[in-house]
């Protein structure tokens, strides 16, 4: 999540170093290097045409789909950010991964995955162009691929600060090293590479990550006595309940409503991210067929639910037996620990020889596993949305699929050395990460708005897709430049003077959602509707979708999804 | 793309965390009869890293005869 970039920033001005590797640490780290770029030199040869480059053959199972899926969302930063989070909210940092992405994820794979499967694109501005026409489809996929590869460059750089402050590496040699693996691994094997180590990577986060908690439980005692010890640490503070204090802005400690929560984050933000950004729904494009390509997010969903335990559970089990971690500025003045590095702090606690260096080893596969995801995004939609339809317009002839895949594999190259010059403008301009994460955020709700039309709404017209699209994320820029001039304004936006960054974020996303849906359903009624037989395999109603008559009640996807969803709504009820 | 003659990413992934198990196990069981690293971690005694290497080695063993692609050949064959 973009919004965590910040405080982990704050560690560079700590001048400490949390933990030292021994040798049988780095061996750890340099085998996990050997493999991942060992995978990419062996997939070179099955790297052929521009489908095995751009959609990894379209020959994924479900379950590979569905791990990369997850894998591609689960950063360093995640990891590092998240607990810190866990520790500064309590568990209100779990509705990111529960309300936050679980429902989305089921919806994208039961109802809009047949969709973009079907319509056999190869990304989400490639099905704007077949639904909407070109206008939509460029200003997506120029933002997409604009603000991707800015993004890789700030985690880039956020992680090789992560890397200097925890294990005191050189901020360099972790931006060139890393950066040029995750480049040679995705040039040789192209998305399949990507997606074949971002399994493996996968498996290593959790097996990486998970001794923590493990040990963290067994020294508080439990839950309920980890409980109990928080409550006596934190008094005031209310940071065990999901939904119970968040009836008003005041009674929590992320300053926000339940309506900010269900609405901004559970349907807008979240739909938005998990069923439009091209960085996860590509892995999924990838499936072998239909049924895989549907159980992929479920699959996805099944394991996102219980990330938390890797993530949110140490960042509470550091208020239970590490309790005196304190914002930034107040670590920086009096020389203490912040909040912020309590990841690090519990791994230097619990871990000894060579689980530390599997523990770090699970920060650099989070990174590389994100950073692949979107530089094999960008090339994609560079080459097939933004350079296929100039070069068609210029040449006026298709190019060939080999000339595709040159110009994918100089893309991914191309793109990663511009991540890296953002890595170095960031660490010269620091306020540019605020603007671009910004930045990120205005467009991500609108293209929800317009592509959930698009593919439910067959009155939904060109000129009503492109308009909406653009009063949708006009509007956003508006709301956000307007608060940052005059911040009496947030009680507007966000309906209430007390609410704090996340809630005004949720509500912005919320509004400009709603705007670029009116906007497009009033263009849309003034316009001219495309015929209907234009429209199969692009709109539920004008397409006669496969039927999955043929598989028992157990085999099909709504059947998976059903339970996901029942533990989905359990875990809610238990931790409310 | 003839994806069946790729190698398992599930067999790579079982030999990589056999390595990092007998890696781990080894490490841990030398420290804990000859004390070499100067490491002492909260819960030090509960010997985490030697059960984490052995749980790694035997998750990787599995994933390693599981996914085995000599034995696929020796199949088809």
């Amino acid at each position: 999540m973009p919004g965590l970039i910040t405080p982990i920033i704050a560690l560079l001005f700590d001048g400490s170093k949390i933990i030292s590797l021994g040798w049988v640490d780095s061996a750890i780290v340099v085998l996990y290097f050997i493999f991942v770029l060992g995978i990419g030199f062996y997939l070179m040869k099955f790297t052929k045409t521009g489908e095995d480059f751009f959609m990894a053959g379209r020959s994924m199972t479900m379950w590979i789909a569905g791990l990369s899926f997850v894998a591609a969302n689960l950063g360093s930063l995640e990891l590092m950010g998240w607990a810190a989070a866990s520790y500064q909210y309590g568990i209100l940092a779990t509705h990111w991964y529960w309300i936050g992405a679980i429902p989305a994820m089921l919806f994208l794979g039961l109802i809009m995955m047949p969709f973009y499967y079907i319509s056999k694109t190869h990304s989400v501005p490639g099905y704007l162009k077949l639904r909407f026409g070109d206008g939509a489809s460029f200003v997506s996929a120029v933002s997409f691929g604009f603000m991707t590869v800015l993004m890789s460059g700030i985690n880039m750089y956020s992680m090789a600060i992560v890397m200097k402050v925890v294990l005191g590496w050189d901020i360099h040699f972790s931006i060139w090293v890393s950066s040029i693996t995750v480049m040679l691994y995705v040039v040789l094997g192209g998305l399949l590479s990507a997606i074949l180590n971002e399994v493996l990577q996968f498996m290593l986060i959790w097996l990486g990550a998970l001794l923590i908690p493990i040990l963290g439980i067994i020294e508080a005692g439990g839950w309920t006595n980890m409980v109990d010890r928080i409550h006596q640490n934190f008094p005031k503070g209310d940071y065990t309940h999901l939904w119970s204090t968040l009836g008003s802005f005041q009674d929590n400690p992320m300053g926000i409503h339940w309506t900010g929560i269900v609405f901004g984050l559970g349907f807008c933000i979240s739909f938005a991210y998990w069923t439009t950004d091209f960085l996860v729904v590509q892995r999924v494009l990838t499936a072998k067929d239909l049924r895989a390509a549907k159980m992929a997010p479920i699959i996805g969903a099944s394991f996102k639910m219980f990330v938390p335990i890797i993530v949110i559970l140490p960042g509470l089990l550091g208020l239970a037996v590490i309790p005196g971690l304190v914002g930034e500025t107040q670590a920086i003045a009096t020389g203490g620990h912040s909040y912020n590095e309590v990841l690090p702090l519990m791994m230097a606690r619990y871990l000894g020889p060579g689980l530390l260096g599997l523990g770090i080893t699970a920060l650099i596969a989070g990174f590389m596993s994100g950073m692949a995801g979107n530089v094999s995004a960008f090339a994609t939609v560079w080459t097939y949305d933004i350079y296929r339809p100039l070069h068609k317009k210029l040449a006026s002839t298709d190019g060939t699929d080999a000339h595709f895949v040159k110009i994918g594999r100089w893309t991914t190259i191309i793109g990663v050395f511009v991540s890296i010059g953002t890595a170095y403008l960031v660490q010269q301009f620091a306020s540019i990460m605020d603007y671009v994460q910004a930045l990120f955020s205005f467009f991500v709700a609108p293209l929800f708005g317009t592509v959930i039309l698009g593919m439910l709404w067959k009155r939904a017209t060109k000129a009503g897709g492109f308009y909406g699209l653009l009063a949708g994320t006009v509007s956003s820029i508006g709301m956000w430049a307007w608060v940052k001039m005059d911040p009496s304004a947030l009680k507007i936006i966000a309906l209430s003077p007390y609410a704090k960054d996340m809630a005004e974020n949720m509500y912005r996303a919320l509004w400009s959602w709603m705007i670029c849906v009116g906007v497009t359903v009033i263009v849309s009624l003034m316009t001219k509707a495309r015929p209907e037989n234009e429209l199969n395999g692009l709109v539920r109603s004008c397409t006669v979708l496969p039927s999955e008559g043929h598989l028992k009640f157990y085999q099909r996807p709504v059947f998976f999804a059903s339970i996901v969803f029942a533990v989905f709504i359990a875990l809610n009820i238990i931790f409310w | 793309m003839d994806e069946s003659k790729i190698i398992s990413i599930w067999f790579i992934i079982g030999c990589l965390l056999s390595l990092f198990g007998i890696i781990i196990f080894a490490a841990n069981v030398v420290d804990y009869i000859a004390p070499w690293s100067g490491t002492v971690t909260v819960l030090h005694e509960l010997r985490a890293g030697i059960w984490w290497g052995a749980f790694l080695i035997v998750i990787g063993a599995v994933y390693t005869i599981a996914f085995n692609p000599w034995k696929k050949k020796t199949e088809a064959a």
